[in-house]
């Protein structure tokens, strides 16, 4: 691994997220991330692949389920099962759960409200690579924005999700602003707002961890996941 | 081989949470159908496709389901076939 990693973020039709991970992962972050198109059919030469946020072909049927059978989907399934970085951010997320590459699915927010605000996310398991340097327990506030957040899998698979550590990230109740609003506004099981695979390279959230890594845009804690992508050889060598 | 209207109709699977229906619900609520009990949403596909029988239709459109049009961690599927025309002349049907 090279100190200075090589990151893939791909764009497809309908990404919105893709320009702002790119800008956050190469100046905030200091990777080289580079715009990868969907219709490429390799990703040689890429340490880690950033799938961003937006709606992806309008969205249409459901989200991320035409994206899923996008070129450049063949490349990405052998470089996550070959235990390649895969960051799924909020559509992202989406497509690989449409993908098989994580399970459940992303459903509309029980306020049938588009979600956009800064959210108080708790994590839940720092042993996976994407949130090495968080701590289990620790807070982080990142800005949502979806319409379909809302995660759901069946109560068995739940089970195992939670056994296996899987559960990453949960949204947590906004004590901070002196509100009892309940944090898991969207509806998700468990205020499940990350998971992972079951090997852990694979990190799918519906918060958006690229929209705060600059007090410019109110808030660093996005860097706490990102820049864990300097440490992937670290990680690669800690589990061989 | 004849033309099939194949209507595919999904809906979210029991147990899964339907915010869409909720406020249907509650819409009607509000015009005082106060008979309806519960609102599901879902989707109906209307495909119009080549196939040499019923049978064949919605076994072509299974496939179109298990592959793409249902995903069935949330949602369910129910297909009908029905005949709509001849299409190019002298293959039977």
């Amino acid at each position: 691994m090279s100190s200075h990693p090589h990151v893939a973020v791909i764009g497809f039709p309908g990404s919105n997220g893709d320009h702002d991970a790119i800008h956050s992962l190469n100046i905030d972050v200091g990777v080289d991330a580079t715009l990868v198109d969907y219709r490429e059919t390799s990703l040689d030469g890429f340490d880690a692949v950033v799938l961003p946020g937006g709606f992806s072909y309008g969205d249409a049927l459901r989200c991320g389920a035409i994206a899923r059978f996008a070129p450049i989907m063949t490349p990405l399934k052998e470089f996550a099962e070959d235990g390649g970085w895969v960051l799924g951010i909020c559509n992202g997320f989406q497509v690989l759960t449409e993908a098989h590459l994580l399970p459940g699915a992303l459903l509309r927010n029980k306020t049938l409200r588009f979600h956009c605000f800064p959210c108080r996310i708790g994590v839940v398991n720092a042993t996976w690579p994407w949130l090495s340097r968080c701590t289990e327990g620790e807070t982080l506030t990142l800005p949502v924005a979806h319409g379909e957040g809302a995660y759901f899998v069946e109560d068995n698979t739940l089970a195992a999700l939670e056994s296996n550590g899987q559960v990453a990230l949960r949204y947590l109740t906004d004590h901070e602003r002196g509100v009892s609003t309940e944090g898991n506004k969207n509806g998700s099981v468990a205020a499940i707002a990350g998971i992972t695979n079951r090997r852990g390279n694979v990190l799918g959230l519906m918060p958006h961890p690229e929209r705060a890594t600059n007090t410019l845009v109110g808030g660093t804690d996005g860097l706490r996941i990102l820049t864990t992508l300097f440490d992937m050889g670290k990680a690669e060598s800690k589990a061989s | 081989m004849t033309v099939w209207r194949v209507e595919v109709t999904i809906m979210p699977k029991d147990g899964v949470n339907d915010p869409q229906g909720e406020a249907v619900h509650g819409g009607l609520r509000g015009l005082e159908f106060n008979c309806v009990q519960n609102v599901r949403v879902g989707k109906i596909i209307s495909l119009s496709l080549k196939a040499t029988s019923a049978d064949d239709a919605i076994d072509q459109a299974t496939q179109m389901c298990d592959r793409l049009l249902a995903n069935p961690v949330i949602e369910t599927y129910s297909l009908s076939a029905a005949r709509m025309a001849m299409a190019s002349e002298g293959t039977g049907g």
